[in-house]
C-alpha cells in the first residue's frame, strides 16, 4: 500500500505527455494519482491516528544499508495529506492557468515527479533513501523554476536555488552520515531511538550543524532565504505548490522528524530558535517593501517557515503542536493567494503592486474569496491562522527558556505578527483598492473562467472551517502527528514546561491575560505600518539595492573563470607536459613505499661475476646511454637501439631463457626495420631546443626513475624465491604433455592470456593497416631532404635478390621445425611465427613491394582473422567434451617408421598463435614498405 | 652479478624516461623501445637470475622460473606491435600536422 502510494505519480507520469494535445484528458489523468493517493491515505488514516507506525521494507543493496523502506505514522500521513490534496488543486489550477497550451503537459509530467520525490521524503524510513528523494525535489524545483528556460531570469533563479538547495543537500548527506556512523544504522526506528548516543558523541556538534544546514537551505531559513524570492519567476502553480505549500515545508519536515533526537539540547534551541526568530523577523519586515505580488507573497512565506522553525526550536510539545498546526494553517491560507496573484498576473498583465490597483471592480468575486485567506495570514478572529497566531504567542510566553532570552522573544514575537498584519493589508488593500490601476499591460483585463476560482472557494472554506473550529485538526490529526513526531516525549520535555499533552488545550487562549491586548497591539501596529507606507517606501529605496542573485551570478562568472585558469594550467594541450604529469606521479606513487625499505640486499646467494658478461652488461648500458645523448641524430640513435635489442637477445640466452632469445632476437630485427621505414618520412635530426631549466629537469626525472628501478630490482633479484612456477614444473609433463614449460604455460596453463594477447597484436595490426591507408608518399613533406632514401626506394641489389630466394623455403623448414618442437624444446608458435613473417619480409625487401605481394598466397587480414579463429575454436572445443575454457588434450601416438608420436590439442592452440603472429606482422611491415614505392602505393595490401 | 644487472636496468629506464619527455616524436619512439626493454628485462629479473638452467625438464637439474618468461615473451611480441602503432602514429602525425612535434604545435621552427 504505502509502495503504492509513493510510486503511482511516477505510473502516470508519461500520461500527460502522451495527452499533451487533449488538455483536459491530461489534467483528468495526471489529478489521479494525487487524488488516489488521498484517498488511500485517508483510508489508512485512522491506523495512524491510533499511533500505529506502518512499516513497508525490502532490501536494495544489503552491503551499504540501503533499503528500500517506507514508514506511514501520523507526521508522515499528515504531509502525506497535504502534499496530495493540495496537489489535486493545483493540478486543476494549472490546467486553467496554462489554459490549454501544451506545455502544461511538461508541467504536470514535472509536478507529478516531484509529487513522487516529496512523498518519498515523507514516507521514508532509511534516511539515505530519504535524502535520494531530497535531492530529487531539489532538482525538479530547479526544472520548474527555469520552466521558462528561455528567459535569462528563470535560468537565474533556477541556478541560485539549486546551488543553495543542493549545497544544503549535501551539507545534509554529510550530516545523516555521520549520525548513520554513530548510531549504526540509517533506519528512522534506530535512529529516533538513539537520543542519548548522538547527544553524547563528540560529533554531535557537527551531525547537528550539518542537518541543520540541509534544513535550513530548503526550508529558505535566513540567511538562505535568498533562492526563494527568486524562485517567483516559476509559474505561478509552482510557486503555489512548491514554493509555499510543499517543497519548502520539506526542511520543516526533517527538524520535526528529528525532533526527538535532538530537541532539549542547547545548541537545538538556540540554533534553531534563533535562526527562525531572524528569519521571521527579515521575511516579515522585506514583504512589506516587495512590489511584485509575488515577491511580498514569497518573503511572506519565509517568514511563516520562520515562525514554524522558532516553534520548533523551543523543544516542548505544545509548540510542536502549534508549529504542526500553523504549517497546515500556512498550506491552506497560502496557496490560494498565490493563486489569486496568479489570476490577477494572468488578467492584468503584470503583478506590480505600483500598477495593480483597484481590482475589486473587476474581481468582486476574486476580492471576496481572497479576503479569507488574507486575514487568516494576518491572524483575523475566526479564521484558522487566528489560532496559530494566538498559540504562537502563548507559547513564546511560556517557552522553555529564563532571563533576558524570555522577554526577548515574546517582543520580537509581537513584533513579527504586526509584520504580518502589514503586508497581508499591503497585498490585499493595495491589490483590489487603492485608486486605479496604474498602465496595465492588458487593460481592461482579461476575465478568467469563473471554474477558476474553484480551488479558492475550496481553500477559503478550509480557513473558515479550521477557524470555528480548530478541534478537528488541533485534537484530531495534529494531536497524533505531534505524538507521532515525539516519540518518546516523556523523556524530552524539560520539566520547565507543561508536561505531556496529549491533546493541545485551547483554553490557553481565554485564560491569558495579556492576549486581548497584544492581538489589538499588533492589529494597530499593523495599520500603522502600512498607513505610513508611502515614508517607509520612501526610506527603504534609499538603501544601498543588495541584489543576492547579481552578487550570486558575479560570483559564479568569476568561480567559472577561476576554473578555467586551473584546468588550462593543468591541461594546457601539450602532451609532452602530460607525459611527465604520468611520470612524476607513476614515481612518487611507486617511490613513496619505497622510502621505508630498510634492507635493500636480500639474503640470496649473489652470482657471481664473469668478464664476459660484465663486459657485455657495461657495453648495453653505455649503448643505451648512448641512444639518449645522440638523440638529435637520429639514425645513430636507432643504430644504437638495434644493438640495445640485440645485446639484450644475449643476455636472455645468457640467463637461460632460450624462448626468450629467439623472441627478441626475430623482434628486434623487425622493429629496427619498422622504424627505419618511418625515418625516411621524418626530419633526419632532432632540433636542440629543450631549454637549460627543462633538460636538468628530465635528467633529474629519469635519474630518480634509473635509480629507484635499479634499487627495486636489486633487492628483488637477492631475495629468495619463491614462486608459484613451481606448480607448472612439476605439471608441466604430466598435465601439459610438453617439456618447455614456458610454451607449456603459454599454451596450456595461461592460454586464455596468449589467447588475448594475440588478439592485442591482431588489433595493432589492423590499426597500422587503417593508419597506412591513406598516406601517400606524395604527402610526404619536404623531398628534398629525403633524397637519400629516395634513391634506395626501387632498387634492390642483385646479390640480395638472388639469395633471399633460396634463404625463403629453408627459413620456412626452420620455422616449421621450430613450431613442431615448441612443446618440448625452446620454439613454439610466437618465434616460429616471427621467423616466417622475417624470411617472407625479406622478399620485400630483396625484389620490392609488387614483385613480392604478386607472389603472396592470401592477404594477411583473412589470415590474422583465420589465427585467431583457430585459436579460440581450439578453445571452445574443449568445451563439448565437458571441460573448462581452454582444456588441453594430448597423447602419444605409435606411427611406423617414425616412432612415438605425441599429438596435442594445444599444438594446434599454438597453430592459431603462429599464424596471427604471421598474418599480423606482414600486415603492419608491407603496409609500412608500401608507402616507400614511388610510384604510389598500388592496390592497398592486407 | 645482480648488481650490474640492477645498474644496468637502472639505465635502461633512465634513458627511456629521458628521451620519452622529448620534443619529437621519433625520440620518444626510441625511448618507449628503451623502455620497453627495460620493462621486460624487469619482468624477467623477478624470477631471478639463473645460469645454465632453461626451464626444460630434462635439460637441465635446475630451472629458471618459467612464469616471467612466458609473460615477457608475450610481452615482447605485443611490445612489436606497439611500437609498430607509435610509429605510424607518428608518421600519420607528421603528415598530418607538418611537423613532429609531440604537441602538434612547433613553436620553434617553420613547418617542415
Amino acid at each position: 500500500m504505502l509502495l503504492l502510494i509513493l510510486l503511482l505519480p511516477l505510473l502516470f507520469l508519461p500520461g500527460p505527455l502522451l495527452l499533451r494535445h487533449a488538455p483536459r484528458w491530461a489534467v483528468g489523468l495526471a489529478s489521479l494519482p494525487p487524488l488516489i493517493a488521498f484517498i488511500l491515505l485517508l483510508q489508512l488514516l485512522p491506523t495512524v491516528m491510533q499511533g500505529q507506525v506502518l512499516l513497508y521494507q525490502f532490501d536494495w543493496v544489503p552491503e551499504l544499508g540501503l533499503t528500500v523502506a517506507l514508514r506511514l505514522d501520523a507526521l508522515s500521513a499528515l504531509f502525506a495529506l497535504l502534499i496530495t490534496g493540495i496537489g489535486v488543486t493545483v493540478m486543476y489550477y494549472a490546467h486553467h492557468y496554462f489554459a490549454g497550451k501544451p506545455e502544461a503537459a511538461r508541467f504536470y509530467t514535472l509536478i507529478l515527479a516531484f509529487m513522487a520525490a516529496m512523498l518519498g521524503i515523507v514516507l521514508a524510513e532509511n534516511l539515505i533513501f530519504m535524502l535520494i528523494f531530497w535531492e530529487l525535489t531539489s532538482l525538479i524545483s530547479f526544472l520548474l523554476i527555469g520552466f521558462y528556460g528561455n528567459k535569462q531570469i528563470s535560468r537565474r533563479g533556477a541556478r541560485l536555488s539549486l546551488f543553495i538547495t543542493g549545497g544544503g543537500g549535501l551539507a545534509l548527506l554529510g550530516g545523516i552520515i555521520l549520525m548513520g556512523q554513530v548510531v549504526g544504522s540509517y533506519q528512522l526506528t534506530d535512529i529516533l531511538a538513539a537520543r542519548e548516543l548522538i547527544q553524547n558523541d563528540s560529533r554531535f556538534p557537527w551531525i547537528l550543524g550539518l542537518i541543520l544546514l540541509g534544513a535550513f537551505t530548503k526550508s529558505a531559513q535566513f540567511p538562505f532565504h535568498l533562492w526563494l524570492p527568486h524562485a517567483m519567476s516559476a509559474p505561478t502553480p509552482v510557486s503555489a505548490y512548491l514554493h509555499s505549500a510543499t517543497m519548502v515545508k520539506a526542511g520543516i519536515f526533517l527538524l520535526i522528524r528529528l525532533f526527538p533526537v535532538f530537541s532539549g539540547h542547547e545548541s537545538w534551541f538556540y540554533w534553531v530558535a534563533g535562526i527562525g526568530v531572524v528569519t521571521l523577523l527579515v521575511g516579515s519586515f522585506v514583504a512589506i517593501f516587495m512590489h511584485d505580488m509575488k515577491g511580498l507573497l514569497a518573503y511572506s512565506t519565509i517568514s511563516h517557515l520562520g515562525l514554524i522553525t522558532l516553534l520548533i526550536g523551543f523543544g516542548t510539545h505544545g509548540a510542536l503542536t502549534v508549529a504542526l498546526f500553523h504549517l497546515v494553517n500556512h498550506a491552506l491560507f497560502k496557496a490560494p493567494l498565490f493563486m489569486m496573484a496568479g489570476v490577477v498576473d494572468k488578467a492584468a498583465g503584470t503583478r506590480d503592486l505600483r500598477q495593480v490597483n483597484g481590482m475589486a471592480k473587476h474581481f468582486p468575486l476574486l476580492m471576496l474569496l481572497s479576503f479569507i485567506p488574507t486575514a487568516a495570514m494576518a491572524g483575523l478572529p475566526y479564521l484558522n491562522g487566528y489560532f496559530s497566531k494566538k498559540l504562537f504567542i502563548v507559547e513564546s510566553l511560556n517557552g522553555p527558556h529564563s532571563g533576558m532570552i524570555a522577554t526577548l522573544i515574546p517582543i520580537l514575537a509581537i513584533l513579527g505578527a504586526a509584520f504580518s498584519v502589514g503586508y497581508a493589508l499591503r497585498l490585499f488593500h493595495n491589490t483590489f483598492f487603492n485608486g486605479k490601476p496604474v498602465d496595465l499591460p492588458n487593460w481592461p483585463p482579461k476575465k478568467p473562467s469563473s471554474w477558476t476560482y474553484a480551488p479558492l472557494v475550496f481553500f477559503a472554506a478550509a480557513c473558515v472551517i479550521l477557524g470555528l473550529w480548530p478541534e478537528l485538526m488541533l485534537h484530531g490529526l495534529i494531536a497524533a502527528a505531534a505524538n507521532a513526531a515525539n516519540v518518546s516525549s516523556d523523556l524530552l520535555i524539560p520539566a520547565t514546561s507543561a508536561p505531556h499533552i496529549v491533546s493541545y488545550d485551547l483554553s490557553v487562549i481565554q485564560d491569558h491575560p495579556w492576549l486581548s491586548l497584544i492581538s489589538a497591539v499588533t492589529f494597530l501596529g499593523g495599520l500603522a505600518m502600512y498607513s505610513a507606507r508611502k515614508t517607509l517606501f520612501a526610506w527603504h529605496a534609499k538603501l544601498p539595492n543588495l541584489n543576492a542573485k547579481d552578487h550570486f551570478e558575479k560570483l559564479m562568472q568569476k568561480l567559472i573563470g577561476w576554473s578555467q585558469d586551473a584546468v588550462h594550467m593543468v591541461e594546457n594541450g601539450s602532451l609532452q607536459r602530460y607525459v611527465l604529469y604520468l611520470l612524476v606521479t607513476a614515481l612518487v606513487f611507486t617511490g613513496w613505499p619505497l622510502i621505508g625499505l630498510e634492507i635493500w640486499q636480500g639474503e640470496r646467494e649473489l652470482m657471481p661475476i664473469d668478464a664476459m658478461t660484465a663486459g657485455g652488461i657495461v657495453l648495453l648500458a653505455a649503448m643505451a646511454l648512448a641512444v639518449s645523448v645522440l638523440h638529435h641524430q637520429r639514425i645513430t640513435a636507432l643504430l644504437f637501439t638495434g644493438a640495445t635489442g640485440l645485446f639484450i637477445t644475449i643476455g636472455f640466452a645468457r640467463f637461460s631463457a632460450p624462448d626468450l632469445a629467439l623472441t627478441q632476437f626475430s623482434v628486434e630485427v623487425m622493429a629496427i626495420m619498422i622504424m627505419m621505414l618511418a625515418l625516411s618520412f621524418l626530419p633526419q635530426t632532432s632540433p636542440h631546443e629543450s631549454s637549460r631549466l627543462r633538460w636538468s629537469r628530465d635528467v633529474v626525472i629519469a635519474s630518480i626513475a634509473g635509480i629507484g628501478v635499479a634499487l627495486l630490482s636489486f633487492a628483488v633479484m637477492t631475495r629468495p624465491q619463491s614462486s608459484i612456477s613451481d606448480y607448472f614444473l612439476a605439471n608441466s609433463v604430466s598435465g601439459g604433455g610438453g617439456t618447455n614449460v614456458v610454451n607449456v604455460i603459454l599454451v596450456d596453463f595461461r592460454g586464455f592470456d596468449t589467447l588475448g594477447e594475440i588478439t592485442v597484436l591482431a588489433i595493432a595490426a589492423l590499426a597500422v593497416f587503417a593508419l597506412t591507408r591513406n598516406l601517400r608518399l606524395k604527402d610526404r613533406p619536404n623531398h628534398q631532404q629525403n633524397e637519400y632514401w629516395n634513391g634506395f626506394a626501387e632498387s634492390h641489389p642483385l646479390f640480395l635478390r638472388v639469395l633471399a630466394r633460396p634463404i625463403l623455403p629453408m627459413a620456412l623448414l626452420v620455422s616449421a621445425y621450430i613450431f613442431l618442437r615448441g612443446h618440448n624444446l625452446p620454439g613454439g608458435g610466437f618465434i616460429a611465427g616471427l621467423i616466417t613473417a622475417a624470411a617472407l619480409s625479406l622478399q620485400y625487401v630483396a625484389c620490392g613491394i609488387r614483385w613480392a605481394h604478386v607472389r603472396m598466397l592470401t592477404q594477411f587480414r583473412p589470415l590474422v582473422g583465420a589465427g585467431l579463429l583457430i585459436a579460440g575454436t581450439t578453445g571452445v572445443g574443449s568445451l563439448i567434451f565437458g571441460k573448462p575454457f581452454l582444456t588441453s588434450w594430448f597423447g602419444h601416438f605409435e606411427l611406423p617408421f617414425i616412432g612415438e608420436f605425441e599429438l596435442a590439442t594445444a599444438l594446434l592452440f599454438d597453430l592459431g598463435v603462429y599464424v596471427t603472429v604471421v598474418g599480423a606482422t606482414l600486415l603492419i611491415l608491407a603496409n609500412m614498405g608500401r608507402l616507400m614505392t614511388i610510384h604510389g602505393p598500388g592496390k592497398e595490401i592486407g | 652479478m645482480e648488481a650490474l644487472v640492477a645498474i644496468l636496468l637502472g639505465v635502461l629506464t633512465a634513458s627511456g624516461v629521458f628521451l620519452i619527455l622529448r620534443a619529437r616524436t621519433f625520440s620518444v619512439v626510441l625511448g618507449l623501445t628503451l623502455l620497453s626493454h627495460a620493462v621486460n628485462l624487469f619482468l624477467f629479473s623477478m624470477g631471478r637470475l639463473h645460469t645454465n638452467a632453461p626451464a626444460v625438464i630434462g635439460e637441465a637439474a635446475q630451472h629458471a622460473d618459467p612464469l616471467p618468461q612466458a609473460l615477457v615473451l608475450t610481452a615482447i611480441v605485443i611490445g612489436f606491435a606497439m611500437t609498430a602503432f607509435v610509429v605510424v602514429l607518428a608518421l600519420r602525425s607528421v603528415l598530418e600536422l607538418k611537423n613532429d612535434h609531440v604537441d602538434g604545435v612547433d613553436k620553434n621552427e617553420e613547418p617542415i
